[in-house]
């Protein structure tokens, strides 16, 4: 032990001077921090009469009543079938572009990406048009002689666009893990007797855990709190968690009331990257990028 | 001759832990002076103290007579070779090596001039355009010297630099190394962990453990006279047996007296008595006064047996012999007064055996 | 058959992926405003799109915004990793996770909490606010992207370059540099795609006539997107693709000396 401590030390010379992190620790300070702390201050006070503010958890009380609590749990429900299908079908993806050749599997992963670069509300117009009553789709449908289906302002719909904006955050992460994985392990298992579908289970997916979690938190916090996709898609009558919060900041200016609702993501996120870290050995962030 | 390198009372701590305890240590001009020992014995440490990448915690380090403390690497007549060479793997060959000329704004013409001439130096001619992750092992390892090279260091700090090299490579840089040392007339401080290379190679070694020297001296002396059990076994095997001091020139272990050439310790004095491999000579046919014993195993190594005896009380013997004997034989042996080293059972020294003399 | 039937699956998914997008190219040349019924091929679309002011102010705000914001977190960025490198693993850990809050935070709650501190320390919002609020959530995608180059970097060429004479700010300069550059890169690129795709923190930190493409096309929607949106996206995203092709081109000539290293 005392050994292996200054040994450690030793070959592991730092670089450069600590001061070079001071503008980065100020801007944490300012923008990071300080900005949370005003969230947990605005949700645990109210303006009361002659413009006092005094401390309350009236508006930490309203955000757990039923009305509140109803938008909460349908938003999670969606944000879980939309985690749950986007891991179903990017998981095999990242599989597959981890059995290709490098060359290939890097202009496929490019093909994951570059989506992006055109606007995400656009390319979820498009879909607002192309499953339209009249759109494209029940154009096709009437053409095959099938009746036309009500797509739009769906659950369904909206379940649709939460997948589509949100799948490449869920390959991405667990193909940049398959990527670092030493596929000796996989054939030691084979080697041993696992058949495919143990090895699978018992090998793969285990050692995939940790891009597993971070596709699984890119996927589902901005699920749970997307007002654009579900607007779009789903109409007015999708009132969802991140609507409410829109609402109470731009519509309503009840920003006490907001900030209650904001701190229980903020609850969310810590969970989530509490579980984060627990599985990120390399303590450096490496599975979510 | 003039110390180069003096530490004076250094110690130096990591986090409360102790790696460095009172280093007193000179090192000469033109010495190759190796710091000898295990890992983690605080050798690296000393090395990376006169490269100015620590600074000790307490005491002094001189160099050329200065003190050195808080002169930042940069401005230190020193150079180093790495112990992965630490080449810059974004700079090919010539600009790896003209790496420190260009620092110091030296003339185009003569970096080039320079660094030609290092790269014959170090054998690699016309490598100057090669990219430095293409290079073998030892290809990098000669890299790095011509790099600390060029920059004309007083000088060079090695740190196991042929640690990661095949053996046969080794061996022929060992005596590269030596070569170049004497060429240059430039003082070479050497670190390494093997004790053949630091025989070999050595004008001095510097025996190091836990922190603390446990002896200095020229590759004769530390092998022929260690001065604790440590060094006796560190520096090649060794059979240590616990032993007393009867009088001056008598030891006695084993269960027999021993003449010794030894003297100045108390009467009764407990001893360690350090007896190598190869200075016993085992006999099958067993006289009085030897020692005796039953061959447990023998191996072959290339150039002598290396054979285990159990001895009549209890202790096992290392032995080395050309002669071949078979396992369960009944052999004995007798031990010169000059295959006799004696030693405190417990002391540890970091004065240079050429001042005990002088004294 | 195994072989095809992976290829199928790969194919759906990217058909999936790609089928709005090329819907959005394909009806910007519509004659008319319709994206579902073709009426017959025009570019009046990308004529007029040139004399948008609108349209021309928000792209200006979207793409200064993205290589402003991108810049400025790739230096703050890149130097938080250096200056972190000798932290205690502790402290190191804190400070990570620190950096991890703005990439798994929910976007609209950064927005909000930033909308909350402009209030309070009184900053008008608008485009210098959307910049400050973009450099925030970019700069985790920098030091995310250095971070492992950092750690494969050999610490000793550092000690090297000093040993050979380098004052640390030009051992900084000529050698970490130029080993952790490819991270450098790869996290400038990740933080303008963030930028220029945001859509949530731009919506809670400006303002008013500040807008920049995302709020534009957002608050169209209600009403009917103009196809001269599409045009301009679809400009754009062919100016992407031959930008990576340039790119590619350029990088596979060229030998990789600090790829190679990493093997």
């Amino acid at each position: 032990m005392k050994q292996a401590l200054h040994k450690n030390k030793m070959n592991n010379p730092f670089v450069g001077s600590r001061a070079f992190a001071l503008p980065y620790y100020a801007w944490l300070a300012i923008f990071i921090i300080a900005p949370l702390i005003l969230i947990v201050l605005y949700a645990f006070t109210r303006t009361g009469s002659g413009g006092v503010t005094v401390l309350t958890m009236e508006n930490i009380v309203n955000a757990f009543s039923p009305t509140y609590m109803t938008v909460f749990g349908r938003s999670a429900l969606y944000a879980l079938a939309a985690t749950a299908i986007c891991l179903a079908l990017g998981y095999p993806v990242a599989y597959l572009l981890s059995k290709m050749k490098a060359n290939r599997a890097a202009i496929i992963s490019i093909l994951f990406i570059l989506p992006m670069w055109m606007n995400f509300l656009l390319r979820t117009y498009a879909w607002r048009a192309l499953l339209d009553n009249s759109g494209i789709i029940n154009q096709l449908l009437m053409a095959i002689g099938l009746e036309p289906v009500q797509f739009l302002y769906t659950g369904g719909a909206v379940l649709f666009g939460l997948v589509y904006n949100f799948l490449p955050f869920m390959i991405l992460p667990i193909y940049s893990v398959f990527q670092k994985m030493d596929t000796s392990y996989a054939i030691a298992a084979q080697d041993l007797g696992a058949n495919r579908w143990q090895t699978f289970w018992k090998v793969t997916v285990p050692l995939t855990k940790s891009g597993i979690i971070s596709g699984i938190t890119m996927v589902f916090m901005p699920a749970m709190t997307t007002f654009v996709i579900t607007r779009l898609l789903g109409g007015s009558h999708f009132m969802m968690y991140g609507d409410v919060i829109e609402m109470q900041f731009l519509l309503m200016s009840e920003w006490n009331f907001g900030s209650a609702l904001a701190v229980i993501m903020l609850l969310l996120t810590i969970i989530f990257m509490w579980v984060m870290r627990k599985y990120d050995k390399e303590g450096e962030g490496a599975a979510l990028m | 001759m003039e110390h180069v390198i003096d530490f004076k009372n250094v110690y130096k701590e990591f986090d409360g832990v102790d790696v460095l305890s009172n280093i007193n240590l000179y090192i000469k001009q033109n010495e190759f002076m190796t710091l000898l020992g295990p890992s983690g014995c605080g050798k690296t440490t000393m090395l990376r103290i006169i490269g100015g990448f620590e600074e000790p915690t307490g005491g002094n380090v001189l160099l050329f007579g200065e003190n050195i403390k808080g002169v930042p690497p940069y401005k230190r007549r020193v150079n180093t070779v790495f112990q992965r060479y630490a080449l810059f793997p974004h700079l090919n060959v010539f600009e790896n090596i003209a790496f420190g000329l260009k620092l110091k704004k030296t003339e185009k013409s003569v970096i080039k001039k320079r660094v030609e001439d290092m790269l014959k130096l170090v054998g690699l001619k016309n490598y100057g355009d090669r990219d430095v992750s293409r290079l073998s092992g030892g290809q990098q390892q000669r890299i790095a010297i011509a790099r600390a090279l060029v920059n004309e260091p007083e000088v060079l700090l090695l740190d196991e630099p042929l640690g990661a090299l095949d053996l046969k490579f080794r061996q022929g840089m060992q005596l590269e190394l030596k070569r170049m040392q004497k060429s240059l007339g430039i003082t070479f401080v050497y670190v390494t962990h093997d004790q053949e290379e630091a025989l070999t190679m050595s004008d001095a070694i510097a025996v190091m453990d836990e922190g603390v020297i446990q002896q200095v001296g020229t590759p004769e002396q530390i092998y022929n006279e260690p001065r604790n059990s440590f060094v006796a076994d560190f520096i090649g095997e060794s059979n240590i047996i616990d032993g007393i001091m009867k009088a001056d020139y008598l030891v006695h272990f084993a269960g027999n007296d021993f003449k010794c050439l030894d003297r100045g310790f108390n009467e009764n004095e407990p001893v360690r008595v350090v007896v190598r491999p190869e200075d016993i000579e085992i006999t099958r046919g067993i006289k009085d006064g030897m020692i005796t014993g039953t061959v447990t195993s023998t191996l072959f190594m290339g150039v002598h047996y290396e054979i285990r005896l159990d001895g009549k009380n209890g202790f096992e013997w290392l032995v080395h012999s050309t002669d071949q004997f078979q396992i369960g034989e009944e052999v004995g042996f007798i031990l010169e007064p000059n295959d006799i080293h004696v030693m405190e059972a417990s002391s540890y020294d970091n004065v240079r055996i050429d001042d005990m003399e002088a004294v | 058959m195994a072989r095809f039937f992976k290829q199928f699956y790969l194919a759906i998914i990217l058909i999936f992926m790609y089928l709005p997008i090329g819907a959005l190219i394909l009806f910007s040349f519509n004659e008319s405003k319709s994206m579902a019924t073709w009426t017959g091929f025009s570019t009046h679309w990308y004529e007029q799109l040139f004399h948008d002011p609108i349209i021309a102010e928000a792209l200006w705000v979207t793409i200064s915004v993205a290589l402003l914001s991108a810049l400025i977190a790739t230096v703050i960025g890149t130097f938080a990793v250096i200056g972190m490198d000798s932290l205690r693993k502790k402290t190191k850990g804190v400070v990570l996770n620190l950096t991890y809050v703005p990439m798994v935070n929910a976007d609209i709650v950064m927005g909000i909490s930033l909308l909350l501190l402009f209030i309070f320390l009184n900053i008008p919002r608008g485009y210098w606010t959307m910049l400050l609020a973009h450099i925030t959530f970019n700069i985790p995608y920098v030091i995310f992207s250095v971070l492992p180059k950092m750690r494969q970097m050999d610490r000793s060429t550092y000690e090297a370059a000093l040993d050979m004479g380098a004052k640390p700010s030009e051992a900084v300069r000529k050698v970490v540099f130029p080993q952790i550059m490819p991270g450098i890169v790869t996290g400038f690129i990740l933080a303008f795609t963030m930028s220029f795709d945001d859509f949530m923190i731009s919506f809670f930190t400006t303002q008013g006539t500040t807008q920049n493409l995302s709020i534009y096309i957002y608050s169209m929607a209600r009403v009917g997107i103009n196809p001269m949106i599409n045009a301009l996206s679809a400009i754009m995203f062919v100016v992407v693709i031959v930008l990576l092709i340039v790119v590619n081109v350029r990088s596979t000539k060229k030998p990789k000396r600090t790829l190679q290293r990493e093997y």
